[in-house]
């Protein structure tokens, strides 16, 4: 079976509030992809279109995105898994190729979240739970993934400073990302000083600096078969392996809370497939929504063993420099969460090192990379792996 | 004039603000105002639910009993919440929590007389009936 290929990655700067409207947005990161791979829209023989709908008040934007874009009359599909919508996204475009029902595909993932105040962003992102029977208890994902955290220093001894380092890392890159809606520095003297914003309350134990910020943007991958690919692009980024899973909604449905079974899932899963092991792995990106999510991360993907991801980012392994950079664009924390944008922004991130054109951000050389998208609060996982 | 058919909502009186009104197990509202919680349980295949549930997925049937909660659970974990989403600003500060029956695990609130440090990981509490302020219900862990 011939392999399958990404020939081009974009996106849109990521803002507090974008100047535009959906469709306008969503060209954004199309441009920058089309661009990127040199196609015209009659290169493009299906799209798939990715966000939360709950935001909008456009009804199925996939047919309006599709005109809007240029792209009728090729089909265009519709894709939602909260915030790992684009990385389900590109799933579906690597099925419909594989298959050989379509060629070459575009993978659009948006998200405009500044048309709602950040408490009415909070409630809708609450009943991405069980609305039914948690949600009348007053949840939002932050409270959700502090239980998380709460139950990971338990077991662990994680402690508030370890998080807030990863808040550090994440504001280091931010600061050289040009699209992140970040960009200021962030200390661990920050979050000791209580009258800092950085250290003012959330969720216990989360805290202000803990939390990734609500953005708008677009992303977009344009995924293509090995022929397509070797003929129009120089530097095809392959896809190794794909895993997804899912999980119980309702955390009384759950037995463990120091990880997310999602992500452990669906990293054998996209391991086995690309028949490589967590060490093979050269750069990362990982579904850093709040800091406790990274260092969780870090042991569902085997970089560290459980209770040991502190160790990696007390030691500076996940920086640039380090034995596995994670998330040197600035992640969900710096860059932002634009959550249907957020998937094909990290694959992008990852195809940019791969192709060693990352500025300022590029590690050295990498040959593998992996992207761990997460929707909900582990609802839903996905663990894409790239290669040259 | 015609009959008006009567419309079975209860289950929007849960909690501070309730986004569903109506399903298979509008009952769990009944059961609240007379002081229980209540899981299910299927008759056929003896699975047992929190939250409750009308279908089992386990075998199919839709053969279901109520069971009453009781005794005690261990607490998972919890989280404070210092803000909130909207509709639920007049309730802050206040902690959500999972508790393990064993069996089965409920999700909720930590009642409100409980502080900080009387809040462990681990701790034995029991599940209990709340009437809210604004005259909805639901139910709280409390210290036993």
């Amino acid at each position: 079976m011939s392999k399958v290929a990404i020939i081009g990655v974009g996106q849109s700067s990521f803002l507090r509030s974008y100047p535009g409207s959906i469709r306008e947005l969503a060209f954004e990161g199309f441009k920058e992809a089309m661009q990127d791979a040199r196609l015209t829209t009659k290169d493009i023989d299906a799209s798939v279109i990715c966000s939360a709908p709950e935001y909008d008040k456009q009804r199925s934007p996939a047919g309006v995105f599709a005109e809007y874009l240029g792209l009728n009359p090729q089909p265009t599909f519709y894709v939602e898994s909260l915030c790992s919508s684009s990385s389900m996204g590109v799933r579906l475009a690597y099925s419909l190729i594989k298959s050989g029902l379509h060629q070459t595909v575009a993978v659009i993932g948006f998200q405009k979240m500044s048309e709602i105040s950040s408490s009415e962003s909070q409630e809708r992102m609450g009943r991405g739970a069980d609305i039914q029977w948690e949600s009348p208890f007053g949840t939002m994902m932050p409270a959700y993934y502090a239980m998380y955290t709460r139950a990971h220093m338990e077991k662990y001894g994680t402690t508030p400073e370890d998080l807030a380092r990863i808040r550090v890392k994440a504001s280091t890159y931010g600061q050289l990302n040009e699209r992140a809606v970040y960009r200021k520095p962030v200390t661990l003297d920050m979050f000791s000083d209580p009258e800092n914003r950085m250290a003012g309350p959330v969720a216990s134990p989360l805290r202000v600096g803990d939390c990734c910020a609500n953005a708008d943007g677009s992303s977009c991958i344009i995924v293509a078969n090995g022929d397509k690919a070797k003929s129009v692009c120089e530097k095809p980024v392959w896809i190794l392996g794909l895993g997804a899973a899912t999980s119980s909604v309702n955390l009384a449905g759950r037995g463990l809370f120091t990880g997310l079974t999602v992500a452990q899932q669906a990293a054998q899963q996209a391991y086995d497939m690309a028949g490589i092991a967590p060490n093979d792995i050269n750069v990362a990106e990982v579904h850093d929504c709040f800091t406790i999510a990274e260092m969780m991360a870090y042991e569902d993907l085997g970089f560290a063993k459980p209770g040991d991801g502190k160790e990696l980012i007390k030691g500076k392994e996940t920086y640039k420099e380090g034995s596995i950079p994670v998330n040197v664009d600035g992640g969900l924390l710096s860059k932002g969460h634009p959550i249907g944008a957020t998937g094909g922004s990290q694959i992008r991130t990852v195809v940019l090192q791969l192709r060693n054109e990352a500025g300022a951000m590029q590690v050295d050389n990498p040959e593998i990379g992996l992207v761990h998208n997460i929707g909900g609060v582990g609802l839903y996982g996905n663990v894409t792996i790239l290669g040259r | 004039m015609g009959n008006v058919k009567e419309v079975d909502d209860r289950f929007k009186k849960f909690g501070t603000v309730s986004f569903t009104s109506i399903t298979k197990t509008n009952d769990f509202i009944k059961y609240l105002e007379e002081g229980k919680i209540m899981g299910t349980r299927c008759n056929d295949c003896e699975q047992v639910f929190f939250p409750p549930r009308s279908d089992c997925h386990q075998c199919l049937a839709d053969n279901m009993e109520w069971f009453e909660v009781s005794g005690t659970g261990k607490l998972v974990t919890f989280s404070k919440l210092e803000y909130a989403p909207i509709g639920f600003q007049e309730d802050v500060p206040y902690c959500i929590a999972l508790l393990d029956y064993g069996d089965y695990k409920i999700f909720g609130r930590i009642a409100d007389e409980l502080s900080d440090d009387d809040i462990k990981i681990g701790m034995e509490m029991k599940t209990a009936v709340n009437k809210l302020p604004n005259g909805q219900l639901n139910y709280v862990f409390q210290k036993v």
